[in-house]
């Protein structure tokens, strides 16, 4: 294992500004995996102090096979996880808004520059990362449609369920729009939480990663993972919505097998209790993703369902 | 005549409301009138236009009878954001400027922006006024993606500022409010001046003005109105350089915003209060305006301190 310094920014008063890499293996630049970008994704550092406790243990075994080079960083922004801001301390701005980078331009637009600069030249790319509400995923693997990643290449993390998801505009300044564009295939790995750490949770990521390196004969390793896969469009997600807001009340939770009419959340009343609403499931499915904080807006699709085949 | 533009239920016995104020002839007849609406508060750290809104209500309340058109007053369309000093959506800690053209089946966010959408478009000229951020002061400048500089590069030099700057098409800039609008038609010319979280009176009055005078070409203000301000106008990225920080440290300014700069002048020093040195020394790469310069003093490595307009391209038209 080689830890090295990937990007440093001298701090002001705080500490210096560290990205911090694990490599295992030499040889081509194989994979490449990263973990935090926000400061609310403690989920995806701890996944990658697992993977990197793991990748320990097989290089010594001597499981690494030659010619490979794997890279782990941990996290892309350890100052926000510091002070619990979710994005850049000083000026709210997301790195995961910022790559390719630009290395004359604003300090997020540096650090992604600095990162990209070191990881663009991967085979492969896995990013760690996190949806926008919080809630609770049945773990799944991402890419995006229009890149040149497959179906066939995702399949290899032997996860149940694989998104596709159609590039919008907002991602084009993301790590995982731009790895395809350097023609890394690059896919996003989401695990059951964000905030709070699932043991579990990041023991099947990184089993999805051994299965992913073993498939692809840059690791020794008793791959076996989920035979039967499930391919989804992001768009063939159901989604929930509330039509009131209030104290939020789940029934089911994420990975469960609901039916149609099956009573999914109340929506309760904040100050006299009684129940504005309920929301019931409109088809028979999974529960895909489901907001896990006590309050909800109006309007907002609190839980996501992917319908039965 | 105050009107609900969209709302949605918040948790805990409150409302979010977008508002609008229409302002009608005194006559009342709409009928084939036009229609100018003045829109701001997208980022809520970004006042700068709540005081053009209040002014020109004003100015229009004076002379009531000079109006031959529809004036709708948009003054905070993150209402959440203005109360509680933050730029993004409180909450959802998304930038509002991200979201459009929204979707009324959408989230709460996308709901509330494809409302906006709705009941902006079909005017016949938008201003969506901003103030930069916190950290940086801009001179009244209008901001134009280049895809849609031949039907507003016109009316921009109506509106009395000193710069147009035309840049190039980002596809991440297509979810913003103005390219959603300009895209079906309705032209929306997007006004950054002074700097967030603060009035620069002297710029709202000259906003003022040139508002007044677009309506006056609109055919919606009768009134007389002064001559605006000739702009500059860039179309070139070249045009202006960028003056990012060397180091970490306080940035304290040589000149003043607007200065014009020689080759080689000193602009400020970048220094460590805790050492008592001079990290940097942040110079003018070529002669030409200071149009952007930091107001935020404290500069993390690569913060943006400074934007210089070629000599050659200040040239008021």
């Amino acid at each position: 294992m080689n830890k090295k310094i990937i990007y440093e920014i001298k701090g002001m008063y705080r500490d210096d500004f560290r990205i911090t890499g694990y490599e295992f293996g030499e040889g081509e630049k194989s994979v490449c995996i990263v973990g935090n970008s926000r400061g609310n994704e403690v989920q995806q550092i701890y996944c990658c102090s697992q993977l990197i406790k793991k990748m320990k243990q097989l290089e010594e075994e001597g499981r690494i096979k030659a010619g490979h080079k794997i890279l782990i960083i941990p996290s892309i922004n350890s100052y926000s996880v510091n002070i619990q801001k979710r994005f850049w301390t000083t000026d709210n701005t997301d790195i995961n808004r910022m790559f390719p980078g630009y290395n004359l331009g604003e300090t997020t637009q540096r650090i992604a520059d600095g990162v990209f600069r070191e990881i663009k030249d991967y085979e492969y790319g896995i990013q760690f990362t996190s949806f926008y509400m919080p809630g609770d995923f049945v773990p799944h693997i991402r890419y995006m449609k229009e890149g040149f990643t497959t179906a066939d290449e995702a399949k290899k993390f032997g996860m149940k369920y694989i998104v596709e998801r159609k590039v919008r505009p907002y991602d084009t300044a993301t790590l995982n729009y731009n790895w395809q564009v350097w023609d890394t295939k690059a896919f996003s790995l989401y695990t059951n939480s964000t905030s709070r750490i699932s043991k579990t949770g990041a023991g099947q990521a990184v089993l999805s990663v051994m299965n992913f390196m073993a498939n692809n004969g840059i690791l020794k390793y008793g791959a076996i993972g989920e035979k039967n896969v499930r391919i989804i469009d992001d768009g063939e997600l159901i989604s929930v919505r509330t039509a009131k807001s209030g104290f939020y009340e789940p029934l089911v939770k994420a990975g469960d097998k609901v039916e149609a009419g099956t009573p999914l959340a109340n929506i309760i009343n904040p100050y006299e209790g009684d129940i504005l609403e309920t929301l019931y499931s409109p088809v028979n499915g999974v529960i895909f993703f489901i907001h896990n904080e006590p309050l909800t807006y109006a309007n907002t699709a609190v839980i996501k369902i992917l319908g039965d085949e | 005549m105050v009107e609900l533009v969209t709302s949605v239920g918040l948790p805990i016995d409150e409302k979010l409301m977008i508002k609008k104020n229409r302002i009608l002839p005194s006559n009342g007849k709409t009928e084939g009138m036009k229609r100018i609406s003045v829109v701001t508060g997208i980022h809520g750290d970004e006042l700068e236009g709540q005081y053009v809104c209040y002014e020109l209500q004003r100015r229009i309340e004076l002379q009531k009878e000079m109006l031959c058109g529809i004036v709708d007053i948009y003054p905070a369309m993150n209402p959440l954001g203005i109360d509680s000093i933050t730029r993004g959506i409180p909450a959802f800690d998304l930038d509002m400027n991200r979201l459009f053209p929204g979707n009324i089946d959408g989230n709460m966010t996308e709901y509330l922006a494809a409302g906006i959408m709705e009941d902006v478009q079909g005017s016949d000229c938008v201003l969506d006024i901003h103030a930069s951020n916190i950290y940086l002061t801009e001179i009244p400048q209008i901001r134009i993606n280049e895809l849609h500089a031949d039907f507003l590069v016109p009316l921009a030099k109506e509106a009395n500022v000193d710069f147009i700057w035309v840049h190039g098409a980002s596809t991440v800039l297509e979810a913003t409010f103005a390219h959603s609008l300009n895209s079906i038609g309705t032209p929306v010319l997007v006004v950054e001046m002074g700097v967030g979280m603060r009035l620069t009176q002297e710029y709202g009055d000259q906003m003022v003005e040139g508002i007044l005078n677009l309506m006056s070409k609109l055919g919606i203000w009768k009134g007389e109105v002064k001559e605006v301000r000739r702009p500059m106008i860039s179309k070139n990225p070249d045009d202006v350089s960028y003056l990012n920080a060397t180091a970490s440290g306080l940035f304290v300014p040589a000149v003043k915003h607007g200065a014009r700069l020689a080759e080689g002048e000193l602009i400020g020093r970048i220094v460590d209060p805790l050492c008592g040195k001079i990290l940097d020394e942040v110079r003018a790469p070529h002669a030409g305006l200071l149009f952007t310069i930091r107001d935020y003093p404290i500069v993390d490595e690569g913060s943006l301190m400074g934007r210089i307009l070629k000599e050659e391209v200040c040239i008021y038209e």
